[in-house]
C-alpha cells in the first residue's frame, strides 16, 4: 500500500542517471495502425525525468532487491510516521459511522469546503490578519492545489521559483506549458526564473538581481533548505511583488515547525493581501499525508491586471475541476483545530523537531556544513564540490539510508543532500550512528567521490 | 466599502453551495436553510463581480481561457437559484431533484470499514502516510476483478482517484491544449468546461450556444440519443457517457461497436464515462472494454459516487489500457501516471478502505440495494410524467428522467416548476444546446420527497 509497491508495477526504466530515464521510457513507434492519431502533449515531453519522489521510491526498491536483508531507513520522502492523535481519528471514525444514519448522511459538500472547517482554519491560522472564511478553500492537499492554481493561471504567465525548491512548482509549470524547453547546459527550463538560495545569501534570494515574473513561488519554512524567511525578508518579497505587479504563491506547509518568531503566514506582512495567495496542508501538520487535506487562501483583494478578482476564477476552477475534499478528512481537520486536537498535534511536531535536532547535531559534530532542521523537518547538508546523486548513492550503498539528492530540487541543490526528520526516534538514532561511522573515517566523503 | 459588500454578495451568489454545508458536523439536515438577509442579484445564469477601479491591481493577466466561460459551473448555478428561492419563500418545503446528489445513508459494512481504517491511523501498526498515487493495490485489484473480469484489464491499468470530475480535468491536463474534442449534446458540463479551461476551444458563439472548436454530437429522441457518426467530424478525443447523464440513454452493444470503429478509423481516443453503469437495467455493455478493439482507443472513467453514496466521501477510478498509444507510440498510461504523481497525491486512504468494502460481496449486495431504491424512485417519476402526457426519456438505465417541453426555454420551465411547486430540477440547456426544451429530473431523494414531488407535478400539469 505504499509508494514502493506502486512503483514496481509501472515499467520504469532502470538508470542511475535520472536524465536517461525519459529516453528509456520512449517506446518504439508501433506500426500497423495500433497507435491513435492523437498527438502526445508536447509539454509532457519536456519533462526531464519522473517526478522526484517516485524516483526515490524506485531507488529504495532497487536497493532492497540488491540487499533483501538490509535494514533500510527512509529519510528521503518527507512521509510522516507517527500515528494520528486519537481524538482526531475518533472524530473521523464517528463521522464515517454517521454516514450510515439518516441524520448523519451527507452527500456533496461545498466544493470550497465545509463551512465550519473554513471558519476554523481562518480563526486558527489567520485570526490576526483578518482573512475571512470565505477566502479559505479546503482541498485534498497542496500538491493538488498547486496544479489547480496553474490551471487557473494558464500557460501564458511566467514564474519564478526558489532554487532549490519543491519540484511540484516547476513540474506543474512545465505541464501547463509555461516553462519552455529544458536546457541541458544549465539544468534549467528556459522560461522559469530560478532564484538562487545558498549560505552566501542566507537562503533568501537577492531580489535586486531577480527579473520580474508574473508569479513567484515561495516556500517558507523552505523545503528543502529548511530556512524560515524573516519578517524583514518577507517584507522585501512583498514590496518586490507590489513593485512588479506579481503574485506570490506562498507555501506555508511547514509553518507549524517554526521555532522563532518568523512569520507563519505571508499575510502577516502589510500589503500582502493584494499580491499573495497562500497554500498550506494538514500533511506535515497532522500526519494527514494519506488522509489528504489542505487549503488555499485567496484574498478578495487580489486582482488580475484588468481588475478581475482572482478568487472568482479560483472558485470556478474548484467548482469545475474538483468536487471538494473528502468529508471524512474534513471532519478530521476540524478535530485537529480543536484545542485538544491542536495540542496533541503539537506534541507530534515536537517529536519530529527533536528528530531534526538529533540529525543536525550529528552532521555538525562531523564537521559538515549543515543547514535547516530548526524551523523545518528537513536537514540540508552541503558537500562542496560533489554531485548530489553520487552522495545519495554512496550513503545508500554504505549505510542503507535513503535521503534525497539536492539536485532533484533544482540546480541550486547540486551539492546538497536533504535528510528528512520524519521517522521513529530509534531509526533516527540508528541512522545518526550509521552516518557518524560513514563520515568520520578520516577522509571527507566529498574527496572520495571526485 | 460598498464595493467590498458587493463582492461579498456576489461571492455568496457564485459559491452558494456553501449554504448547504451543515454549520457543524453534527447538525441535522433541514429542508429550509437559513441564509443571511442580504439582497442577492438574481441574474439568469451569471454572478459577475464588480471590477474595482481604484484598488491595487497586479500586472498578471487573467487567463483568457477562463474568461471564455459563460457562466458559473451549472450545478452551483442551480444551487444559487435554490437559495434565492428559499429567501423568497423561507417556509417552502423545497424538494431537490436538481443536482444529482445521493440522499440515502451508506450501508454499514462500508462505513464500518472506513471507521476501522480511521481508528487504525492512531495505532503504530495501522498508521500509514503517503499511499501510492495510483491507489492502494488491494483496491485496484478488487476494481479489476469486479468490473473488468475477463476483459483483459489488469490491476495496474486502474488509477484510483477522488472522483470522476477530478479525473476529467486530469485527463485534460494529459491531453493539453492542442487536441480537439467531441461531446454528446447534451452532456455532463464538466467535459466542455474543462476543455475551455484547458484552452482547447474557441470563443462561445451565442447564436448557436456552442464553443468554437468543439464538435457537438447531437443526441435526440429522433436518433435514439446516439449520434449519427456519419455526420460527426474527426476529433482527437470523444467524450461519451453511457448510461447518459442527462438523457438516461444507454448505448447498445451495436452502437458502441460503431463508436469504437469510428474511433479506430479516425485514430481518436474515447473517454468513456461509465459512472452510472450499475443502474443499467437492459442488457447493454457496462464497460467500453466489452467491445473488441476498445483497449486501443478508449479510456474509461467511473465513480463510487452514485453507487455507494460517496458523493461527499470522494472516490472514483480511471482505466487506461497499456495498448492505448499516442500517435508517436508513447503509452497514454505513462503520461497519466506522470500527471497522477505530480498533480495529485492519491485518494484519501480512509475513502479507499471504504471502496474496498464496497467491493466485498456484502458491500456489492448492499450497494445494489441502494441503487435499486433510487431506481424505484426513477420509475415513480417516469410514471408520473407519462401519466401527465409528457414525452419522457431515460429513467430505465440511469437515475435521471429527461422530460420534453417542446418549444419552451428550459430555464423558463425550471423557474416555473420552482416557483409553482418548490421543486428544483435542472434545465436541459445547462447540458448544451441539445438540451434546450428538456428538463432533467434526478431520482435521488427520500421516497416520501419523491412521492410528494410527484403529487405536486400532477397538480401543476393536470
Amino acid at each position: 500500500m505504499n509508494k514502493l509497491s506502486a512503483c514496481s508495477s509501472m515499467a520504469c526504466g532502470i538508470s542511475l542517471q535520472p536524465k536517461m530515464v525519459l529516453a528509456s521510457l520512449r517506446v518504439r513507434k508501433q506500426g500497423n495502425g495500433r497507435c491513435t492519431n492523437v498527438p502526445r502533449n508536447v509539454n509532457l515531453e519536456k519533462l526531464q525525468n519522473n517526478y522526484l519522489f517516485p524516483e526515490i521510491s524506485k531507488r529504495e526498491l532497487q536497493h532492497l532487491e540488491k540487499y533483501p536483508n538490509a535494514k533500510v531507513i527512509s529519510l528521503g520522502i518527507g512521509d510522516t510516521t507517527e500515528p494520528i492523535p486519537e481524538q482526531i481519528s475518533l472524530s473521523m471514525a464517528n463521522y464515517a459511522h454517521a454516514l450510515s444514519t439518516a441524520d448523519g448522511y451527507r452527500g456533496y459538500g461545498a466544493e470550497q469546503g465545509n463551512q465550519a472547517l473554513r471558519k476554523a482554519i481562518a480563526e486558527t491560522f489567520y485570526k490576526d490578519v483578518a482573512i475571512k472564511d470565505t477566502e479559505v478553500f479546503v482541498s485534498d492537499g497542496s500538491q493538488c492545489d498547486i496544479s489547480r492554481l496553474q490551471l487557473l493561471l494558464g500557460s501564458k504567465v511566467t514564474i519564478a521559483v526558489q532554487d532549490p525548491s519543491f519540484p511540484g512548482y516547476i513540474d506543474s509549470s512545465v505541464i501547463i506549458g509555461q516553462a519552455g524547453n529544458f536546457q541541458d547546459k544549465t539544468g534549467k527550463y528556459q522560461n522559469i526564473e530560478y532564484m538562487q538560495l545558498g549560505p552566501q545569501n542566507n537562503f533568501f534570494p537577492d531580489l535586486t538581481v531577480t527579473p520580474r515574473t508574473d508569479i513567484i513561488f515561495f516556500c517558507s519554512p523552505n523545503n528543502p533548505t529548511g530556512h524560515a524567511a524573516t519578517r524583514k525578508q518577507l517584507q522585501h518579497l512583498v514590496e518586490f511583488a507590489r513593485d512588479n505587479g506579481s503574485i506570490i504563491i506562498f507555501d506555508s506547509a511547514y509553518a507549524a515547525y517554526i521555532s522563532d518568531d518568523s512569520p507563519k503566514s505571508i499575510f502577516e506582512i502589510p500589503g500582502a493581501k493584494e499580491v499573495a495567495i497562500e497554500i498550506s496542508s494538514f500533511s506535515k501538520f497532522a500526519g494527514f499525508t494519506g488522509v489528504r487535506l489542505g487549503w488555499t487562501v485567496v484574498p478578495e483583494e487580489l486582482l488580475f491586471s484588468g481588475g478581475f478578482p482572482v478568487i472568482h476564477d479560483f472558485n470556478r476552477i474548484v467548482c469545475t475541476c474538483f468536487n471538494g475534499a473528502s468529508n471524512i478528512a474534513q471532519a478530521g481537520g476540524l478535530a485537529c483545530l480543536s484545542p485538544e486536537g491542536f495540542q496533541a498535534i503539537c506534541a507530534v511536531i515536537d517529536y519530529y523537531k527533536e528528530n531534526a535536532k538529533i540529525l543536525v547535531d550529528t552532521f555538525a559534530s562531523l564537521g559538515l556544513e549543515v543547514y535547516g532542521g530548526v524551523s523545518a523537518p528537513y536537514v540540508w547538508v552541503h558537500f562542496p564540490g560533489s554531485k548530489s546523486w553520487n552522495i545519495f548513492a554512496e550513503i545508500l550503498e554504505k549505510t542503507h539510508i535513503i535521503t534525497v539528492p539536492g539536485s532533484g530540487f533544482g540546480p541550486g541543490g547540486a551539492e546538497y543532500i536533504r535528510i528528512s526528520a520524519f521517522g521513529k526516534r530509534k531509526h533516527i538514532i540508528e541512522a545518526s550512528w550509521r552516518l557518524e561511522k560513514l563520515f568520520s573515517k578520516g577522509k571527507p566523503l566529498c574527496n572520495c567521490l571526485k | 466599502m460598498s464595493l467590498m459588500n458587493n463582492l461579498s454578495t456576489s461571492m455568496i451568489s457564485s459559491s452558494s453551495s456553501t449554504f448547504f454545508a451543515p454549520t457543524s458536523f453534527n447538525s441535522s439536515r433541514t429542508q429550509s436553510v437559513s441564509v443571511p438577509l442580504k439582497s442577492i442579484n438574481i441574474v439568469k445564469c451569471v454572478a459577475t463581480p464588480q471590477e474595482q477601479q481604484n484598488a491595487y491591481k497586479t500586472k498578471v493577466s487573467r487567463n483568457a481561457n477562463i474568461a471564455k466561460l459563460q457562466a458559473g459551473y451549472l450545478f452551483p448555478e442551480v444551487a444559487r437559484r435554490r437559495a434565492a428561492h428559499l429567501l423568497k419563500y423561507p417556509n417552502a418545503q423545497v424538494i431537490s431533484l436538481g443536482i444529482g446528489d445521493t440522499t440515502e445513508p451508506i450501508p454499514d459494512v462500508i462505513t464500518s470499514a472506513m471507521a476501522k481504517r480511521s481508528h487504525a491511523l492512531s495505532t503504530l501498526e495501522g498508521y500509514s502516510g503517503y499511499g501510492a498515487e495510483q491507489g492502494e493495490k488491494a483496491l485496484r485489484a478488487a476494481l479489476a476483478s469486479t468490473f473488468y473480469r475477463n476483459l483483459g484489464i489488469e490491476d495496474d491499468d486502474i488509477f484510483v482517484s477522488d472522483g470522476a470530475k477530478c479525473d476529467i480535468s486530469r485527463l485534460q491536463v494529459v491531453f493539453g491544449s492542442n487536441v480537439t474534442m467531441a461531446v454528446q449534446d447534451p452532456s455532463y458540463p464538466a467535459y466542455v468546461d474543462s476543455s475551455v479551461i484547458m484552452g482547447q476551444t474557441g470563443q462561445f458563439q451565442k447564436d448557436v450556444e456552442k464553443y468554437g472548436n468543439i464538435e457537438y454530437m447531437r443526441c435526440t429522441p429522433e436518433n435514439g440519443f446516439f449520434p449519427d457518426l456519419s455526420k460527426v467530424a474527426r476529433t482527437d478525443i470523444i467524450f461519451f457517457c453511457s448510461p447518459n447523464n442527462p438523457t438516461g440513454a444507454a448505448a447498445t452493444r451495436e452502437q458502441l461497436t460503431r463508436l469504437v470503429k469510428f474511433a479506430k478509423d479516425n485514430g481518436s481516443i474515447i473517454v468513456y464515462d461509465s459512472a452510472y453503469a450499475m443502474y443499467m437495467s437492459d442488457d447493454n455493455p457496462r464497460s467500453i472494454f466489452e467491445i473488441p478493439g476498445a483497449k486501443e482507443v478508449a479510456i474509461e472513467t467511473a465513480s463510487f459516487s452514485k453507487y455507494a453514496g460517496f458523493t461527499g466521501v470522494r472516490l472514483g477510478w480511471t482505466v487506461i489500457p497499456k495498448q492505448l498509444l499516442f500517435s508517436d507510440g508513447f503509452p497514454v498510461a505513462k503520461d497519466f501516471n506522470r500527471i497522477v504523481c505530480t498533480c495529485f497525491n492519491g485518494a484519501s486512504n480512509i475513502a479507499q478502505a471504504g471502496g474496498l468494502a464496497c467491493l466485498s460481496s456484502e458491500g456489492l449486495e448492499a450497494m445494489q440495494e441502494v441503487i435499486g431504491f433510487y431506481k424505484e424512485n426513477t420509475k415513480i417519476i417516469v410514471e408520473t410524467f407519462n401519466s401527465l402526457g409528457f414525452k419522457v426519456y431515460g429513467g430505465k438505465n440511469a437515475p435521471y428522467v429527461w422530460v420534453h417541453f417542446p418549444g419552451r426555454s428550459s430555464w423558463d420551465v425550471f423557474s416555473e416548476i420552482l416557483e409553482k411547486t418548490h421543486i428544483v430540477t435542472t434545465p436541459g440547456s445547462g447540458f448544451g444546446p441539445g438540451g434546450e426544451g428538456f428538463i432533467r429530473v434526478s431520482a435521488f431523494g427520500h421516497r416520501e420527497n419523491v412521492l410528494e414531488a410527484c403529487r405536486r407535478f400532477k397538480q401543476l400539469y393536470n
